[in-house]
């Protein structure tokens, strides 16, 4: 018989970083860079987190290589871990479970019985975003699924979710996704949107639409068809207050996709007693945090969608930051490398928030930043 | 049965590791090593990976992130385990979650 639940010593590490997508990746190798010690834990089979599974090209600056297809992007990250691998030690398929306030341990589990505890000097939290449900009746049903799987399933393994898409959401992941579903061979039955305008960017909008996309504004989803599994979708009109007005709309779909946002995943960080704040334009609870990415707690930063929703170029500026600021309170390397770094930094996400969206996300920090702790 | 997978893609070339065995409720399938069970089943047309204790509804991959426990099933005898996270080995045998599960207690 096959033991369960085998538990393993304390280990020890100078920098643990929770996730290894865009945020935790460069979080890592930025504090690697600056001679400290990583374990870097990742839930997922691979590294890369969402980047993995983007295949349309980045917008955002230069300098976060705009341009450039987000899975290439998780591959230039993946090759710079490679020069460090001396320093970074990985675990896959390893999720931090739990933080312990009054001994500071970490306790993760490798697959599904192989826990071990470790107790690091500091705490990078880059454990990312989980997406929204909306609640409807059936929604319970296979084949309505997170826009963030529905990639995972025909970006990273090949695999076509289904035959035809009801979307839900017109944000740029609903867009995007709906496009990317189209490049796998999947037809989009339409895109429904609760707003009177498209919320993502215009570029993503105009593509689906020349591929003949109809996107339902000011409509939602009413309920899921099917006994066992999804077999449609009804979907209406609503007014000024999210009212279902008009007549229903019966769509034949096999498979219904929410893109109805995310919400950053903080659970280590109100269990670590973290300061938290809830700022509608972070999209969640987040932590308050210093210019450096600390927390309230003085051993945990946190970086990427985990400190509120942003986009994947603004996450690896934070998790560069994050870094930094570990190397710099464990000493690591002179200070003013670390004060020529943060300056480049903090130019680097100025210059990704100068735009309008930005204008959001900067409105949201304000409600969560301070200069620096008084430590 | 034949796994149904994108063949022609604009953007991204697949590379699948090694093809392997395995059962799902005692049919045999075939998938990739190392690839979540989860995304071997779907490709072999498997939709409904449990059924819930109360009100036996049908719940199949939802998160993908190892998160909503939607896609719990029972493998190798073991319950609750999230396919969508657990790499694919061969031989295994997966099954359909009924219920809660039973966890098997160790005889060593």
């Amino acid at each position: 018989m096959r033991t369960r639940g085998k538990v393993k010593g304390l280990r020890q590490t100078e920098v643990l970083v929770i996730g290894g997508g865009p945020a935790g990746l460069s979080a890592s190798l930025e504090a690697a860079s600056l001679g400290c010690q990583v374990t870097l834990v990742d839930s997922d089979l691979a590294l890369g987190g969402q980047l993995i599974k983007q295949t349309h090209k980045f917008f955002g600056s230069k300098d976060e290589r705009a341009g450039t297809r987000g899975f290439k992007i998780s591959e230039i990250l993946l090759e710079e871990l490679e020069r460090y691998k001396d320093r970074v030690k990985v675990h896959m398929n390893c999720t931090a479970t739990g933080f312990y306030r009054e001994d500071g341990v970490v306790s993760c589990v490798i697959g599904e019985d192989e826990y071990f505890r470790i107790k690091p000097g500091k705490i990078v939290m880059a454990t990312g975003a989980q997406e929204r449900l909306l609640p409807f009746p059936n929604n319970h049903l296979p084949g309505v699924y997170g826009a963030g799987a529905v990639q995972t399933l025909m970006n990273v393994y090949g695999v076509a979710p289904g035959k035809r898409v009801l979307m839900v959401g017109a944000g740029n992941i609903g867009l995007i996704v709906s496009y990317q579903l189209m490049q796998a061979g999947v037809e989009i039955a339409g895109i429904v949107e609760a707003m009177d305008r498209v919320g993502g960017y215009w570029v993503h909008a105009a593509k689906v639409r020349r591929m003949g996309v109809p996107i339902y504004l000011r409509h939602t989803i009413k309920e899921a068809l099917g006994d066992r599994v999804v077999a449609g979708a009804v979907i209406q009109e609503i007014d000024d207050r999210f009212q279902p007005v008009g007549k229903e709309i019966q769509i034949d779909v096999d498979i219904i996709c929410m893109a109805v946002g995310l919400t950053p995943t903080c659970e280590l960080l109100w269990q670590a007693g973290c300061e938290m704040v809830f700022v509608p334009q972070l999209c969640g609870h987040v932590a308050q945090r210093d210019l450096f990415m600390r927390t309230s707690h003085p051993d945990i930063w946190v970086a990427g969608d985990a400190a509120g929703i942003e986009e994947a170029s603004a996450a690896m500026v934070e998790g560069r930051i994050a870094g930094v600021g570990v190397a710099r309170s464990l000493g690591k390397d002179d200070s003013s490398e670390h004060s020529k770094r943060l300056e480049e930094y903090r130019r680097r996400l100025a210059d990704l928030r100068g735009g309008e969206v930005g204008q959001k996300i900067c409105q949201g920090l304000e409600c969560c930043t301070v200069n620096e702790w008084g430590v | 049965m034949v796994m149904d997978l994108i063949e022609k893609h604009p953007i991204l070339e697949f590379k699948h590791g090694k093809k392997v065995k395995f059962t799902f409720d005692g049919d045999e399938m075939e998938g990739y090593e190392g690839e979540p069970i989860a995304a071997a089943l779907h490709a072999n047309g498997v939709r409904i990976y449990r059924v819930t204790p109360k009100r036996e509804q049908t719940r199949g991959f939802f998160c993908a992130i190892g998160k909503c426990s939607s896609c719990f099933m029972v493998v190798d005898g073991v319950p609750n385990v999230r396919t969508c996270v657990t790499p694919l080995k061969t031989g295994m045998r997966v099954e359909t979650q009924r219920g809660k599960g039973v966890i098997a207690m160790d005889a060593d």
